[in-house]
């Protein structure tokens, strides 16, 4: 860890564009390089680093000041941590405009820039993040790197390996109780999801993502969130295909809702710069509802190859982009949102409960 | 989409006071505009003729009759729409909307309720109906009893666990409340209170627990957003409208926010609110235990905030959902492409800090706590913490560079300042960062959370630094560094030992300039239509280059505050909109969240930033506008306009060396001496001894006027050499730079308000008002009467002859106000501003006639018609009366002098004086004239007590029954009039004034002070006091007090005309 009153070691994000972007260190010293996308959330950080979907990425903050609350303990009741969103810091590295320095919150067990250290991850402070964010939203998505002095590092493009395999759980785990049983695809799952099964008194089984989940016995199955291109995930959609066989309520979540439109039979294609955020408002086919919702993706599921026996579920009110789809008559739906939050506002939480109670009907 | 209403009825706030302030206008003009846009005929009552939503172009009839069940039926009985809007006046419109609700006046007149119904607002205004809604669905409030012996308080204590907060039911003024901490305490407080209260309330304490507020939006479909989260830097206990308050909040966690938004929404839903509200939370710092403080069903000072804050238009939206309309099918005003369903985003951090104007005031406590004092506010944004908050100080105008480095803010108790809170405590903090307290030891004393004074110490660290680096070592990176963290080049070189010029020229140096950033509510997410900005000092490059062609600085006028209020908002709107009509691009640049010129569609450009040399030479290079113009903001952007010139800066409108000919009372003086004007005998301040001498020449009483101040700031007037020199000291830690002059102060003299607008110093238009009371009574606090009915013609003719010659001797071109004091003819000049004045709003709307439009004409150098209005052409009578707030000013004495102390204004007319007089009065809470059935009286020294004679006898005819203090009873029983003689306050025998006073027996108390000494009479101050706590209307001024006798003896309510502004012709 540095001294508070050493210099600050200047270090650089650079874009693929060529584009610099000058600021200082506030992480650990080691370049290294992503995709770059934005985050507009207010709050959550420690929640939105160990979500498993930014594995490859380098996040931007729009909101300039982080650091303010610390990092909670890393604690874990039955096996599901109890803060985070994974066990460890999931981003290949984070930018900022003001880190603060010092933290206050009771729950606070460290602070961000030891957190960082602790896991190795580089961190700038000073960045005009704000033109960061608007060259992004012009040009789009790109590579980047956070790169320090006399430590060169390539561009690295995340999105042509199989993200998925790495967040997965290896082994298959058991938690909860109760008489009725939902496996959990993992293909990078945020804890919240688990928290919400379980708090609705199911026993969650939670599955590799490639395992061949219809042979064990089970009552619903939830397809979880996970980062980068879905159509890496052949193995997930042949068997989410396989299940859509059986009549058992699946559900599926961001990654997961675009697994189950390609399983049927729908086409995904990859954003401009994606929606990454606690603000996305969705509008509800079925009752016209609006809700905020928290959203984190860089791929979207494309309206016009939905097949006729599914309908589109909800809308993104900014963009008209796809925010889920469900079976016309089978128990069959996803988000593209986050109905799990945790970051974000908890609007959605009701689609577990519907869930929940089409699995024990 | 149901049907629409054809007409609808919005009420307004009426005169701003402290807790009803400028926000009201915003919110009202907004939901016009809204009503408006769709069609909707709209009705409006406000008797506030300084508004914009007053303004001919919003409403389609305006009402300057007063807010109260009666007028506003009155005016339901003859407009006759179907729909009514309660939630855009405040407190005011919404209780008024209650009353008319509960009388069935509006089911009468089948006017519907649009937005929140009134069941909902009742769940939140009453307080058992409040607990038990919330409670239904699982809401916390804090937990309290009704308990009526102390057994019982010391049983449900322990229950809650110590401390506990005892409260006495229906106390004023928080009488008997407190903080106990065991049970030994309790008892004690108890068993004391049960001494004059059978039910007191125990209710657990909320110490040092954080105070969050969201504000939330549903539409009737029941889609629900929160626009914006907003912590209170003041810990519970401290009024939100008195805290420092920052959005979003900064030490939550993803958790506790979205916990927080949850319950927002579950608890509007819950109440069937449709529109906007607002909801308050105290938030356990140790934990995530929370309480819901209050709920307000409307539109607030919060809600006006967060506007600003978020750039999404609360109020605007509001109306629309009043209407009928869901969120998802209005659009985002400010990206034009996404819908208002959307939670704004911010990619920046605003600092809200209250002003307050407690030192104008004599006796008051300067403690701030549950109750409002604070009569403005300023919004500051930037990119970090430090930088929004220094900015903020600064706004405040309190004479503060920033959080430190200031030459007027030392504490000597650093302890007991950071423990009970005056409006000054953030600087005690500093002070206490700067001699080495701990943060650890501050916070056990103020309960503000660590993080807040983490951000404050980075202040005073890099303080430290500065003043170790002095002059020789302020790097490009230190100053790079100071900058980011809000400090301005006067607060750097007074650190470094050097002068701000000299600072500002390094830093140009350096190439270090601020950048241009754009609020888009969507945190650069989408692209944004709308030119909402601020300044920063971080980041690398503008979010939006100059706008094409060439446009024009308007400087708005910062802060509310006494002596500067709304309407130089309005006419700064009114002037940006003007040169909008002759092609221009306007560019304002203001600070206020409670106005209506910070709307970012009242401008091509809204900088939302500092009003100070630095900033506005900023803005000048970088948006290199064609001039700027600093007549309309009041004294701010006018104190300016010299500094602004000798860098080069092109002032529109009267020249910057006339407008200092006439704020420099020395030179304005001589100026007046040359040109052979009469005025009061002065002389400059040289020293206390020549004051002295001048004093006893000219004899006693004597004005001390400081030069370059606004709303009379440390004027007073002096009866002995004693008073003389303590004010003398006042003026000069006052206005430093500028002289100060004594004059003779002429008593018995009549005051007279010159308003005009010149081209190449000749007047174009003009109109002349009558004070009702006499000189000695600042102008801001004197009842305004246009045209005047007691002035000689004489008069008139030589007030005219004077306000041609200086406007021609001072090249005036542009707006302008000039004081005079007339006796038996004989006319004298008090005052001039070369700038728009606070009486603009309302000779325009009486005379028809927008001066500001006129004025603004003519610094463009447009071709103007002269104004050829008689005043002896009008059939009606226009009365500008003051609001005074003394009831929130605990202790304040309530007196009228020569420094002002109204905060706020309403504007009548009537077809005579009295009429209009009344409306007046009554506007400013004032009772119907038939309500006053009882008057106290002690009427001052003899002179006062004679001339007085001739209204009590007027008021004898009517039946009205008479309470006197012994002297004035005497006096009035000698001219055969009967009264009843009350003791005086500290005579305490019975029957005593104050008993009576209290026991609801006076309708009004006339109470004349005897002099213009400071040292009132402690009985007199009493009685006043009492009055004020009381809310029995209170006069203490002898004409006012002659022209209200004669107009309860000649006017009954049902002679006042309910008549809209264009029913009166001319």
């Amino acid at each position: 860890m540095k001294n508070r009153n050493a210099k600050p070691t200047p270090a650089r994000l650079i874009l693929e564009d060529g584009s610099v972007f000058e600021g200082f260190s506030f992480g650990y010293p080691r370049s290294r390089a992503g995709e770059v996308v934005f985050n507009t959330g207010m709050v959550g950080y420690p929640e939105t680093m160990t979500d498993p979907s930014y594995l490859g990425q380098i996040v931007v903050f729009t909101y300039p000041l982080i650091g303010n609350y610390g990092v909670p303990p890393q604690q874990r009741d039955g096996g599901v941590h109890r803060h985070l969103e994974s066990q460890k810091i999931q981003v290949q590295g984070i930018i900022v405009s003001d880190y603060s320095e010092d933290f206050s919150h009771w729950n606070a067990r460290r602070s961000l820039q030891n957190w960082l250290y602790s896991q190795k991850i580089p961190a700038l402070t000073g960045i005009d993040t704000r033109t960061l964010t608007r060259k992004l939203r012009e040009a789009g998505t790109m590579l980047g790197k956070i790169e320090f002095e006399d430590q060169p590092v390539d561009f690295y493009d995340p999105n042509k390996e199989n993200l998925v395999a790495r967040v997965s759980t290896r082994k298959i785990r058991y938690y909860g109780e109760g008489n009725h049983t939902i496996v959990l695809v993992d293909c990078g799952e945020k804890e919240n999801i688990l928290r919400h099964l379980l708090q609705r008194n199911v026993r969650v089984i939670r599955v590799p993502w490639d395992y061949d989940f219809t042979q064990l016995e089970y009552d619903g199955v939830v397809i979880s969130n996970g980062p980068g291109d879905p159509k890496m995930c052949r193995p997930t959609i042949l068997h989410i295909r396989k299940a859509y066989q059986d009549e058992k309520p699946m559900f599926g979540i961001c990654l997961g809702h675009q697994l189950m439109a390609l399983a049927a039979g729908a086409d995904t294609y990859k954003l401009k710069y994606g929606h990454r955020g606690q603000n996305q408002p969705v509008q509800a086919s079925d009752t016209g509802k609006c809700y905020i919702t928290s959203q984190n993706h860089g791929y979207a599921v494309d309206n016009k190859t939905l097949p006729d026996d599914w309908l589109v579920w909800f809308t993104n009110l900014n963009d008209g982009t796809n925010e889920g789809i469900r079976h016309q008559q089978k128990p069959f739906f996803s988000t593209q949102y986050h109905p799990e939050a945790a970051p974000g506002p908890v609007d959605t939480t009701f689609i577990f409960d519907e869930f929940v109670g089409q699995v024990i009907r | 989409m149901s049907e629409f209403p054809r007409k609808v009825l919005i009420l307004g706030s009426a005169a701003l006071k402290i807790g009803e302030a400028g926000e009201f206008d915003y919110s009202g003009s907004q939901a016009i505009k809204a009503l408006k846009e769709e069609g909707v005929e709209t009705i409006l009552v406000n008797p506030n003729i300084a508004t914009i939503q007053t303004s001919e172009d919003l409403a389609d009839r305006v009402y300057f009759l007063p807010v109260n069940p009666y007028f506003v039926e009155k005016v339901i009985e003859k407009e006759r729409p179907d729909g009514i809007l309660l939630s855009f006046g405040g407190q005011t419109a919404l209780n008024t909307g209650l009353t008319l609700a509960k009388s069935g006046v509006l089911e009468k007149y089948n006017v519907q309720v649009l937005g929140t119904p009134i069941q909902a607002i009742e769940d939140t205004e009453d307080r058992d109906r409040f607990v038990n809604r919330l409670k239904e669905i699982d809401a916390l409030t804090p937990r309290s009893k009704a308990v009526s012996t102390v057994e019982e308080a010391v049983a449900y204590a322990r229950e809650l666990g110590y401390p506990v907060m005892i409260r006495i039911a229906f106390a004023l003024g928080g009488l008997g409340s407190g903080v106990c901490r065991n049970e030994r305490q309790l008892r004690q407080k108890a068993s004391k209170a049960f001494s004059y209260t059978n039910q007191i309330l125990i209710e657990e304490y909320l110490e040092g627990w954080k105070e969050i507020e969201y504000e939330v939006v549903r539409d009737r479909f029941d889609n629900c957003i929160t626009v914006c989260n907003m912590e209170n830097l003041d810990p519970l206990g401290i009024h939100t409208g008195e805290s420092i308050v920052v959005a979003p909040s900064q030490t939550l966690t993803n958790r506790e926010y979205h916990k927080l938004r949850e319950i927002a929404i579950r608890v509007i839903r819950h109440l069937g609110i449709v529109g906007e509200c607002n909801i308050q939370y105290a938030l356990d710092p140790r934990s995530e235990d929370y309480r819901i403080i209050e709920v307000n069903a409307r539109l607030s000072r919060s809600s006006a905030l967060a506007s600003k804050a978020t750039g999404y238009p609360l109020a605007f939206v509001a109306a629309k959902l009043a209407l009928g309309y869901g969120l998802h099918e209005l659009p985002n005003s400010i990206t034009r492409v996404t819908s208002a369903f959307f939670e704004p985003s911010l990619d920046y951090v605003v600092v809200k800090i209250p002003r307050w104007d407690l030192k104008k005031f004599r006796r008051v406590s300067r403690r701030i706590g549950s109750g409002m004092k604070s009569v403005g506010e300023v919004m500051a944004i930037g990119r970090s913490f430090e930088e929004a908050l220094q900015k903020a100080l600064r706004m405040v105008e309190i004479g503060a560079e920033g959080l430190i480095a200031n030459t007027n803010l030392r504490f000597e108790n650093l302890t007991r300042e950071i423990k009970e809170p005056t409006e000054e405590r953030i600087f005690a903090v500093a002070q206490a960062l700067q001699e080495g307290m701990s943060i650890d030891r501050i916070h056990r004393l103020s309960h503000i959370d660590k993080w807040f004074l983490y951000k404050l110490n980075n202040i005073v660290r890099i303080g430290k630094a500065l003043e170790q680096a002095g002059t020789d070592g302020l790097t490009e990176d230190l100053l790079r560094q100071a900058k980011q963290a809000g400090f301005s080049d006067k607060q750097i070189a007074r650190l470094v030992g050097s002068d701000e010029a000299s600072v500002r020229k390094l830093r140009w140096q350096y190439h270090l300039h601020p950048y241009i950033r754009q609020i888009d509510t969507l945190a650069a997410e989408f692209p944004a239509q709308t030119n909402y900005l601020y300044l920063s000092y971080h980041g690398m490059q503008h979010d939006v280059s100059p706008p094409a062609g060439q446009s024009v600085l308007i400087l708005g006028s910062g802060a509310y505050r006494i002596g500067s209020s709304v309407e130089f908002d309005w006419c700064s709107v009114n002037a940006g909109k003007t040169l909008r009509d002759l092609g221009r691009k306007t560019i304002i640049l203001n600070y206020n969240p409670e106005t209506v010129s910070t709307d970012y569609d009242n401008s091509d450009l809204l900088i939302f930033d500092e009003i100070t040399l630095e900033s506005v030479l900023e803005v000048w290079q970088l948006m290199n506008p064609m001039g700027v113009i600093v007549s309309m903001g009041g004294q701010i952007p006018n104190n300016l306009a010299l500094k602004l010139d000798a860098e080069g800066v092109r002032i529109l409108g009267t020249a910057p060396r006339n407008i200092d000919r006439a704020e420099d009372r020395r030179k304005f003086s001589s100026l007046l001496d040359s040109l052979s004007i009469d005025q009061p005998e002065w002389k400059e301040l040289t020293s206390v001894d020549a004051a002295l001498d001048f004093a006893n020449s000219v004899g006693y009483p004597v004005l001390v006027r400081p030069s370059y101040v606004l709303s009379g700031a440390a004027m007073a007037v002096a009866s002995n050499d004693q008073e003389l020199k303590r004010y003398l000291e006042r003026a000069a830690q006052v206005s430093p730079e500028h002289p100060t002059v004594i004059s003779k102060f002429l008593e018995n003299a009549k005051e007279i308000e010159f308003d005009g607008v010149a081209q190449h110093g000749e007047i174009v238009a003009e109109a002349i008002s009558e004070h009702v009371e006499n000189a000695g009574v600042h102008s801001g606090d004197a009842t305004l009467v246009l045209p005047p009915q007691r002035t000689y013609l004489e008069t008139i003719r030589q007030v005219r002859a004077i306000a041609e010659k200086i406007a021609r001797a001072l090249q005036i071109h542009g707006p302008f106000n000039i004081q005079f004091i007339a006796k038996q003819n004989a006319v004298k000049v008090i005052e001039c501003n070369l700038r728009a004045s606070r009486s603009f709003p309302f000779v325009s709307k009486m005379l028809r006639h927008n001066f500001i439009d006129l004025a603004t004409r003519v610094i463009m150098g447009e071709p103007v018609q002269p104004l050829q209005n008689s005043l002896f052409e009008m059939d009606y009578v226009g009365v500008k009366a003051p609001q005074f707030s003394f009831t929130r000013l605990e202790g304040a004495d309530p007196t009228l002098g020569v420094e002002m102390a109204s905060t706020g204004e309403v504007g009548c007319i009537g077809s005579d004086f009295e009429e209009a007089f009344l409306k007046a009065l009554i506007s400013v809470g004032f009772p119907h004239p038939e309500q006053i059935r009882t008057v106290l009286l002690s009427t001052g020294n003899i002179e006062s007590k004679a001339e007085l004679l001739e209204s009590t006898r007027l008021l004898q005819t009517l039946g009205i029954k008479f309470y006197a203090t012994k002297g004035t009873a005497r006096f009035m029983k000698n001219n055969g009039i009967d009264a009843e003689i009350l003791y005086w306050p500290l005579e305490r025998k019975q029957p005593n004034t104050v008993d009576y006073i209290k026991a609801g027996k006076i309708d009004l108390v006339i109470n004349i002070p005897k002099n213009y000494q400071e040292e009132e009479l402690t009985n007199d101050y009493i009685i006043r006091r009492t009055a004020v706590d009381y809310n029995v209307p209170l006069i203490t001024n002898r004409q006012l007090a002659m022209r209200f006798a004669e107009a309860l003896y000649r006017k009954r309510l049902e002679s006042l005309e309910i008549k809209s502004w264009d029913e009166y012709g001319r």
